[in-house]
């Protein structure tokens, strides 16, 4: 890495993905793999989990000790809650949300894929794809993770079998396909023994793939904005009032979809009111176009009323503001979420008053069937719901965009997080419909 | 700006692309602009530190061209280095920013709290933090915390809230789902804020010369009379260093971290250039704090424990 000036290093790309896998998967095997081969694991960190390892008695170092940073789990010796984990190739920085496998930590799962670009997957090769898969894959197809990896590990207790792959490979293609999950990647791994995690395996000469750190670092994170509806939720009002610039009036914001330019036609939601942007700052120097996610200041040529929570977008693709949203949540709150619930709703930079109008339904995520009218959510918990708010807000379809297409849901009361939520349909295929949904009208 | 044009050609030759730097500037800036948007009375800690320095340089950007809406807050150990008081004074001068100081000398000098026996200052900073917190009502307050510092840190979020005893409790975290921060607290609380969460040590460094940000002379590789203690190499001060049996000699070294003298360590180096920084630092096979943080080496849970009586 010394060979490498400052300014190539800068030029990497940055990728954020999470992992999800069972208890007995190897997953922190496997993480602890990537961070060990990237070289990503320094001395200090190392020796310690040698020590400790050595106290327990243990033969070689835990490598999960290295992920579970709290004393609870480390007395527990599980996860409770998602670490971020960094590490970086010569091509790539990484984000990794590493996230609990248990069954009662969905929230933690939602969580870490809200803001993920792929998701790695693990199955055991021995045990195939089995119901923890599934709900992996449904929460990768609800949040819209766009790239899903599925890494079937433990290829080395199989003999490498390339038939024990290939079949647990098609049969989670499809049911993964299904929900509408855009791009499967499956990989036969060996995450103890090392193959095709960081190096290609010498014992699996029928695989022609990529390995998952390769796959990691060549996988796209650019996005085709022309198609994307562009959108910029206004933070904050930058007005310096000073000798230099009395009359400077920006609209502060992070691009949340698609790309704006110096002279398009806008429209301020929910106002409606229509103007032209006159410039664009990205950061104190002036661009003619910005895109996602860039944070920039946008000013306009009239000078309209404009504040905080405010939405911009181009007049040619606005969004309709409604007062009645529904959608797909997962609920992350010990306390239970109930019909007539006063809530408040953040939505971009906007929180408005809320009401829980109706919960139509809750997702059973083993095998996708709904119970209708289950009266309330509760943690972990993913359902369908109903919510009305004070004022009209202008939301975009989940499918459409992941930014103005989710909220959070907060108990006005001391301001936990109660809830997370996705607009619109939930699964991305017209039809995921099982035959063992109890009801005909399937709406997730 | 390079920055654009670098984005646009980038490593695949995909428009709308983002390098790592811009996507982390990025995400740190709609940090700041949340909290300046949320909340009524913010403070940035400002120790003169080199992540402390990278934050202050993101809010100047998030900004532009108006000021900083926000005060500094410096906990003052009484054991600075000489040259990072004197950086700290500049900045906040040359800025025209206010500066608020919580002091740990005021609090020994009034018997409020003890110097411990080995001389160490860091822990003592909780007390005059959280008071000066609670006397200022501050109800954000942005800290340089990484989360590739340590594994408690890990854990952290971005927004992290505090009760009024400014206590962390890991096991009541808000989930945080997107960018959709959530803010809320109860009077008394407030919200410790952490724009460099997804930042690592080099990405730190390789931001400050992308950006051409000058820091105080310690962090690049000088003559200095040091004395070694716990496989440290630290320098001689009125803190009670160095003691019988601890020889000073002269040694060409810098500073990877910027903290109290009396328990932060400089390593041997001889990289007078920010480039050479960079270069070594990808090439170490230390943390930085594993390198020269004592307080970190006290237990397996040192800093989660700090962290949940108020530490940062």
């Amino acid at each position: 890495m010394s060979t490498i000036t400052a300014e190539e290093l800068s030029a990497t790309t940055l990728l954020r993905f999470a992992t999800a896998g069972s208890v007995d998967d190897g997953k922190s095997t496997l993480v602890g793999r990537l961070l060990h081969d990237s070289k990503s694991i320094l001395t200090d960190q190392l020796e310690a989990v040698e020590r400790v390892s050595a106290d327990r008695g243990q033969e070689g170092p835990d490598l999960a000790l290295l992920t579970d940073g709290l004393r609870a789990e480390r007395e527990q010796g599980i996860t409770i809650d998602v670490a971020y984990r960094y590490f970086a190739t010569t091509r790539r920085r990484f984000i990794l949300a590493d996230t609990p496998g248990h069954v009662q930590y969905t929230r933690n799962m939602v969580t870490g894929a809200s803001t993920a670009e792929l998701t790695v997957i693990l199955v055991d090769a021995r045990n195939g794809v089995v119901e923890q898969t599934r709900r992996h894959a449904a929460i990768a197809a609800l949040l819209r993770v766009p790239h899903v990896v599925l890494a079937v590990n433990k290829m080395d207790l199989v003999a490498y079998e390339e038939q024990v792959f290939a079949g647990i490979a098609e049969e989670f293609t499809a049911y993964a396909s299904e929900l509408g999950v855009p791009e499967i990647t499956a990989i036969p791994i060996s995450a103890l023994a090392g193959d095709n995690v960081v190096e290609p395996s010498a014992n699996m000469d029928w695989y022609g793939g990529p390995t998952v750190l390769e796959h990691l670092e060549t996988v796209p994170v650019a996005h085709d904005l022309s198609h994307c509806h562009a959108r910029l939720p206004v933070q904050y009002v930058i007005r310096p009032q000073t000798a230099e610039h009395p009359d400077y009036r920006g609209y502060a914001g992070q691009i949340a979809a698609g790309s704006f330019r110096v002279g398009e036609s806008v429209t301020v939601l929910p106002s409606g009111r229509t103007s032209k942007i006159s410039g664009i700052d990205l950061l104190g120097e002036p661009v003619d176009v910005a895109w996602t996610t860039q944070s920039v200041t946008v000013l306009l040529e009239d000078d309209i009323d404009i504040s905080r929570g405010d939405l911009i977008v181009p007049s040619k693709d606005a969004p309709a503001t409604t007062q009645d949203i529904e959608a797909t949540v997962c609920h992350v709150a010990d306390l239970p979420l109930t019909v007539g619930h006063r809530v408040l709703l953040k939505h971009g930079t906007r929180t408005v008053k809320a009401i829980v109008k109706d919960i139509p339904s809750r997702l059973t995520l083993d095998d996708l069937s709904l119970h209708p009218h289950p009266g309330q959510l509760v943690a972990n918990d993913i359902g369908r719901v109903k919510v009305r708010t004070a004022e009209a807000l202008p939301v975009d379809s989940y499918a459409d965009s992941r930014r103005t297409g989710s909220f959070i849901l907060i108990d006005p009361s001391d301001g936990t997080t109660l809830t997370a939520g996705m607009v619109g349909e939930s699964f991305a295929s017209p039809e995921p419909v099982k035959d063992e949904a109890e009801d005909d009208g399937w709406d997730f | 700006m390079t920055t654009t044009v670098a984005a646009v050609s980038g490593e695949t030759g995909t428009p709308y692309t983002l390098s790592h730097l811009d996507a982390l500037e990025s995400e740190a800036v709609h940090i700041f602009r949340e909290v300046a948007g949320e909340f009524e009375r913010p403070v940035v800690l400002f120790s003169g530190g080199k992540d402390s320095i990278v934050m202050l340089h993101l809010a100047l950007k998030a900004f532009a061209p108006a000021a900083v809406p926000f005060s500094l807050l410096h906990v003052d150990t009484g054991h600075n280095f000489p040259e990072v008081l004197d950086y700290r004074d500049r900045t906040v001068a040359r800025h025209g920013l206010r500066l608020h100081v919580a002091s740990v000398q005021d609090y020994i000098d009034r018997g409020v709290l003890r110097e411990r026996p080995d001389g160490t200052r860091n822990p003592l900073q909780t007390v005059p933090l959280t008071e000066k917190i609670q006397a200022e009502k501050f109800d954000a307050v942005f800290g340089g915390g990484r989360r590739d510092e340590e594994k408690a840190r890990a854990k952290e979020r971005v927004f992290s809230l505090r009760d009024e005893f400014s206590q962390w409790d890991p096991r009541r975290q808000r989930p945080e789902l997107w960018n959709l921060y959530n803010g809320r607290h109860a009077p008394g609380e407030h919200v410790r804020v952490f724009p460099l969460s997804n930042w690592t040590e080099l990405d730190v460094w390789q931001y400050i010369a992308r950006e051409g940000i000058e820091l105080p002379e310690i962090y690049f590789a000088h003559e200095r009379e040091v004395f070694r203690r716990a496989g440290m190499w630290l320098t001689a001060g009125e803190w009670g260093g160095p003691k019988d049996g601890e020889t000073v000699e002269k040694r060409l070294v810098r500073y990877r971290t910027v903290g109290d003298m009396s328990c932060t360590g400089a390593v041997d180096s001889d990289a007078t250039t920010l480039d050479a920084v960079i270069t070594e630092i990808a090439a170490s096979r230390l943390t930085e704090r594993g390198a020269t943080r004592a307080d970190d080496k006290m237990s397996e849970a040192a800093m989660e424990d700090r962290k949940r009586e108020g530490y940062f």
